[in-house]
């Protein structure tokens, strides 16, 4: 049995064309003809087995999944668009940055048919209380920039009226400002009111709607109901265009835990 | 003429005498209650699991085991009672007899006869002992007063002469040890008693008929459940595929929601969900071991390769292009999936289903595979808005490619699907 390592280095410098070193010549001519034979068909297996071996592994290889919320999410963002921010484009809400008590309650009413919809009843019937809370603070933590609101609408008569009722509501309807528990910013307050800006108008109309007739409803004292009930067509409509033309404030996020009492009792505002 | 008469007259009175007979009323030894111990109420706590009762017995977001659920049927609606201990509303004033007489032969504590919403044609396989067991548990939880809305069967069907024919044609209380086989296994007996008994698989997987009873409970061939877009498979093991291989993948699915080649959804999800992953590992072999002793059913028949055929070609054309923009992120160009997250295409039962509607509508409206202590972060599908169209032309092209040989999808077919 010769020394193996003369051959391979002979082998490999053929296969790469390394040559030069000093005494290598010499050294070749000492090597016999079968065993350098021997050596390259060994050589050559090896390396055809690597690339088979690469090849099959490439082609087989499983999708790679990443273990994350954002992953998981993705059942939800194909309509509340990419990492939930939906614009107000469109009918579906933006879910991003909302609160992560008001995500989670509206998560449980929908799987759980408080919230008619039949779409979000489907897709989380499965799941429990749980996983909800985790999907809810995945989208409360997204706090991501807004794009431009949408334009005004309406007649300079409507708009005021917009504005007046959100700003200042309308003491002799028994109106409170939506400002007053939304916070100032309109942001949302912490732990579970939502912010009201960034919405697409049509889903404001279909939400105050949907309160007035009864068809969305929260726990009781359910004051959104009792709210939208003093509301008009008219008053839904311009809240609805005026808020949707709002730019977001420097701060998006929801404000800390309002301190005073809200202006009327709501049985939502607690998770 | 007179004889004709009496012939009709004769007829039915032994018609009527024979459907009162075989409704007679059980003979009732009473006996007291059995002592509520904490072994024996863990144990019925458990039982309740296995027979999923929380499932119909609760409100979507109601109180557990306070009733008020409507189970549609083709006769109308039947409203799931109140479980809890309440005496007005709900079992606080039965004892363990009248629950056996419920359980066992279908009767009401004051005798009526129950609907067969209720599976009691399964339930009377259930012991004694575990009939008590359960009703030592329910009586464990806190009363919740709450009244179920009335049952809306349409008439004729909730009325009781209605019940007692049907009773009569298809209903038996079970004898003494109906379900054991001799040459066995203690395992399977068990498995049997699961899967027949409070397990009522019957209920989905077997098909029904005209008058909403259910046929070859024996074999599991499958059937389609009543008012529910949704098709129950065969539970019956698959000819050629290695046994131990099916009884693994059975047991991971009941116990996780997924198995290798497929992920529960829809009423099945929510099995798994409410029971079968609290089943304990030897229940859980019991009921495998059981099904897969069923006759074997033979694989789908190979459909003969559709040769120079320009449309189904250009509808699995369409469908190729569709699922490379819809579907390949997750379930892989070749539907391989990714294990345990997103379930493979390429050999998975259900998308090959000769019935489509459970792949239709999982594509059309999305969901999670459900919760589960072993997977308690499920991955989701997005629901899609294809058109009809498209989802007849994807679902084609998933059913017909990677080994995969189902009945190209028809464009009517998903337009009928809710």
């Amino acid at each position: 049995m010769p020394n193996p390592l003369p051959y391979l280095r002979a082998v490999l410098w053929s296969f790469l064309g390394i040559r030069g070193r000093s005494g290598a010549t010499a050294e070749q001519q000492q090597l016999k003809p079968l065993p350098l034979i021997a050596t390259a068909v060994a050589l050559v297996a090896v390396f055809v087995l690597l690339l088979l071996g690469l090849a099959s592994s490439a082609t087989a290889a499983p999708l790679a999944v990443p273990d994350t919320m954002a992953q998981r999410a993705l059942a939800c963002t194909g309509c509340h668009g990419p990492q939930g921010r939906a614009t107000p484009q469109g009918y579906i809400p933006r879910i991003a940055g909302k609160p992560a008590g008001y995500l989670h309650a509206q998560l449980l009413a929908f799987r759980d048919r408080r919230r008619p919809h039949d779409g979000m009843a489907r897709l989380l019937v499965n799941l429990d209380d749980h996983y909800l809370a985790e999907l809810a603070s995945y989208f409360a933590a997204l706090q991501l920039p807004y794009p431009a609101p949408a334009a005004l609408q309406g007649t300079a008569g409507s708009r005021a009226l917009g504005e007046r009722l959100v700003r200042q509501g309308d003491a002799a309807r028994g109106l409170p400002a939506c400002v007053s528990c939304h916070g100032t910013a309109m942001t949302g307050v912490l732990p579970a009111i939502p912010g009201l800006l960034g919405l697409p108008r049509d889903y404001l109309v279909a939400q105050l709607g949907a309160w007035r007739v009864q068809i969305r409803q929260a726990r009781a004292p359910d004051c959104m109901a009792a709210l939208a009930r003093r509301m008009q067509p008219q008053d839904i409509a311009a809240v609805a265009d005026w808020l949707a033309a709002q730019p977001l404030p420097a701060d998006t996020g929801p404000a800390p835990r309002a301190l005073q009492a809200l202006p009327t009792p709501c049985g939502g505002t607690e998770p | 003429m007179i004889g004709l008469v009496g012939g009709l007259i004769s007829g039915l009175v032994v018609a009527t005498s024979a459907v009162a007979w075989l409704n007679r009323s059980p003979t009732r030894v009473p006996s007291p209650d059995p002592a509520a111990t904490a072994d024996t109420i863990a144990r019925g706590a458990y039982l309740t699991r296995v027979g999923n009762c929380v499932g119909c017995h609760t409100a979507r977001g109601g109180r557990p085991y306070a009733g008020g659920r409507g189970l549609p049927t083709p006769f109308g609606t039947v409203v799931a009672g109140n479980l809890t201990p309440d005496p007005d509303t709900g079992l606080g004033r039965w004892s363990a007899d009248d629950f056996w007489q419920a359980l066992h032969h279908g009767r009401s504590r004051d005798g009526r006869l129950l609907a067969p919403a209720f599976p009691y044609t399964e339930f009377t396989h259930v012991s004694r002992s575990d009939s008590d067991a359960l009703y030592l548990y329910l009586r464990s939880l806190p009363p919740v007063a709450q009244a179920a809305p009335e049952s809306g069967l349409r008439f004729p069907f909730g009325t009781q002469p209605a019940l007692a024919i049907w009773r009569a044609l298809y209903f038996r209380p079970a004898g003494q040890g109906e379900l054991t086989a001799t040459g066995q296994s203690a395992e399977w007996q068990r498995g049997a008693y699961l899967v027949r008994g409070l397990g009522h698989c019957a209920a989905c997987h077997a098909p029904r008929n005209a008058l909403g009873a259910t046929t070859q409970a024996e074999l599991l061939p499958g059937g389609t459940l009543p008012m529910q877009p949704w098709v129950a498979p065969s539970l019956a093991p698959v000819a050629g595929l290695p046994p131990d291989q099916q009884q693994q993948a059975v047991v991971a699915l009941l116990r996780t929601g997924m198995s290798s080649h497929g992920v529960t959804s829809g009423p099945m999800a929510e099995v798994v969900t409410n029971s079968t992953q609290h089943w304990t590992d030897q229940d859980l072999k019991a009921a495998a071991v059981y099904l897969l002793s069923l006759p074997a059913q033979a694989p789908p028949q190979a459909l003969p390769p559709a040769t120079n055929d320009p449309v189904a070609d250009a509808q699995r054309q369409r469908g190729a292009v569709l699922y490379a923009d819809h579907c390949a992120t997750c379930h892989g160009e070749s539907g391989e999936g990714a294990p345990g997250i997103y379930p493979p295409l390429a050999g998975n039962p259900t998308v090959t289903l000769v019935d489509p509607t459970n792949a239709m509508q999982v594509i059309r409206h999305g969901g999670f595979a459900p919760t589960t202590q072993a997977q308690p972060r499920p991955f989701g599908m997005p629901p899609s808005s294809l058109s009809p169209q498209e989802l007849a032309d994807v679902l084609t092209y998933v059913r017909q490619s990677w080994g995969n040989q189902a009945a190209a999808v028809t464009v009517l077919q998903s337009m009928r699907a809710p």
